[in-house]
């Protein structure tokens, strides 16, 4: 099944870009491509630095029978495998979670682990699908405040997908908004800096010009068909 | 435990009242069976066939174990290979254990390699059947986890194959150490001069209900040692993250 024809997305290196769309638009699909784990995709895809990714999953994907810290550092290349984590894993307030098995931990902490284990490998590139889904929204907002610091710190080009406006106006530099299938670019947008630090007024500002900004694109692209 | 001490008491209160009851060679009691396994103990006799047949068990399980392993994980992992596998794996599932043996034997000749040959042959399709259900069972979004991360292949096996297969081998170890026994008690009764089944063969053609008795016992209490101290801390440790739910 063709889910995205004539699809082509540039990203700053060091920036956070954020996909918008609806939910089965294809917004997996494209992170699956830049994953490189799309064995049908046919495109070029170029990837920032020597291409070490990080991945987020919607799920956690964590492996069951190994403790948080052996997913975390199973993921790191065999040289760095003894590395010194201690810093992310404060950050991400997993420090009394290490030995624990996944299916101890709440989603929250899940997703925390899944977070780690993805900047653990310190990425050129970082890829998010959605991570905050389903999380109660004081977990959520820690999240993603520990998101930026971390993405901030690192300067990681990262590629987040969400259908959730409002957190991908708080979290990114440039804002893609994707059309449903087959998925193009209906509308893309630089946000002001700095990221992160965007007050609820502001978010909400952003999102109307947006809401109206990609209602009128939608239309046209409609009237254009 | 407890109740299966009980069960097991019970068992051997039955069998010594039916015993006593019909005081025949035909059916010794629990007494006359515990002195024999003594002499025999004694005499190293039993040690003797016991060990021969437990080699003959370990060598055989171990050879349909690592290739069933392999063969069923390749045809779990590609349609292609499982297509052109599949009937010679239904040939080989309906092969009855004992033409195998006698083709063995034909074939190899009257040795060692026949005998053990001949029992993993009998043994290898089941194991094949379960691994191949336990690899398509495999979860593809951890494949993907695996793949994304950079995951060397030996780190993909040990950390994310073998975890999802534990259930599958567990199983067909436990299946498989209870079946390669009985078949291998075959295999020494056609052809081998040693082992427990040589015994019980010279045995019946003597009537020594005594002596029957006392080796099927004591290699059965031999497995259910190997189950309790070897396969069942083995399964326990594989799934020791599945005890501690949130």
């Amino acid at each position: 099944m063709e889910v995205v024809r004539g699809f082509e997305l540039r990203l700053e290196a060091g920036s956070f870009g954020a996909l918008i769309g609806p939910s089965g638009c294809g917004k997996t699909t494209i992170l699956k491509i830049a994953a490189g784990l799309d064995p049908d995709f046919r495109g070029r895809l170029g990837v920032p630095g020597s291409g070490r990714l990080g991945i987020v999953f919607q799920e956690p994907r964590l492996l069951p029978w190994r403790t948080v810290e052996q997913n975390i550092r199973l993921a790191l290349p065999a040289h760095e495998a003894a590395s010194d984590l201690t810093e992310l894993v404060e950050i991400l307030g997993l420090g009394s979670h290490l030995a624990r098995y996944p299916g101890e931990l709440s989603l929250g902490l899940a997703r925390r682990t899944a977070i780690a284990r993805a900047f653990a490998v310190r990425p050129d590139f970082l890829l998010l699908d959605e991570p905050f889904v389903s999380l109660d929204d004081a977990v959520a907002t820690r999240l993603r405040n520990e998101l930026v610091a971390l993405t901030t710190r690192t300067r990681t080009t990262t590629l987040f997908v969400t259908h959730d406006l409002a957190e991908a106006i708080q979290l990114a530099d440039r804002l893609f908004f994707l059309s449903d299938r087959p998925t193009r670019i209906i509308s893309e947008k630089t946000l002001p800096p700095p990221r992160g630090t965007r007050s609820g007024d502001v978010i909400a500002s952003i999102s109307d010009e947006m809401r109206l900004l990609v209602s009128q694109a939608t239309t046209e692209a409609k009237r254009g068909c | 435990m407890l109740p299966r001490i009980y069960s097991l008491a019970a068992l051997i209160a039955l069998w010594a009242l039916a015993a006593a009851l019909a005081q025949s060679r035909l059916l010794p009691g629990p007494l006359a069976i515990g002195a024999t396994i003594l002499a025999d103990t004694r005499s190293g006799e039993l040690p003797y066939q016991i060990g021969w047949t437990l080699g003959r068990v370990v060598g055989s399980f171990a050879i349909a174990m690592g290739l069933g392993i392999i063969a069923g994980y390749a045809m779990g992992r590609s349609r292609t290979v499982d297509r052109y596998a599949d009937p010679w794996l239904v040939v080989l599932l309906n092969m009855p254990a004992l033409v195998t043996i006698i083709f063995a034997y034909v074939w190899i000749g009257l040795n060692e390699t026949a005998a053990i040959l001949a029992v993993a042959a009998n043994k290898l399709p089941n194991v094949v059947v379960v691994m191949r259900e336990g690899t398509r069972a495999l979860d593809p979004d951890f494949d993907e986890m695996a793949k994304a991360f950079k995951f060397t292949r030996f780190l993909r096996i040990r950390h994310v194959v073998i975890p999802q297969l534990a259930p599958y081998l567990a199983a067909s170890s436990r299946s498989g150490l209870s079946i390669v026994w009985k078949i291998v008690l075959v295999v020494e009764l056609i052809g081998r001069p040693n082992g427990v089944g040589f015994v019980l063969g010279s045995a019946f053609s003597l009537f020594d209900m005594a002596k029957i008795l006392s080796y099927a016992i004591s290699f059965i209490a031999l497995m259910l040692v190997i189950e309790s101290l070897l396969v069942q801390p083995l399964e326990r440790r594989a799934i020791r993250w599945r005890r501690r739910p949130a």
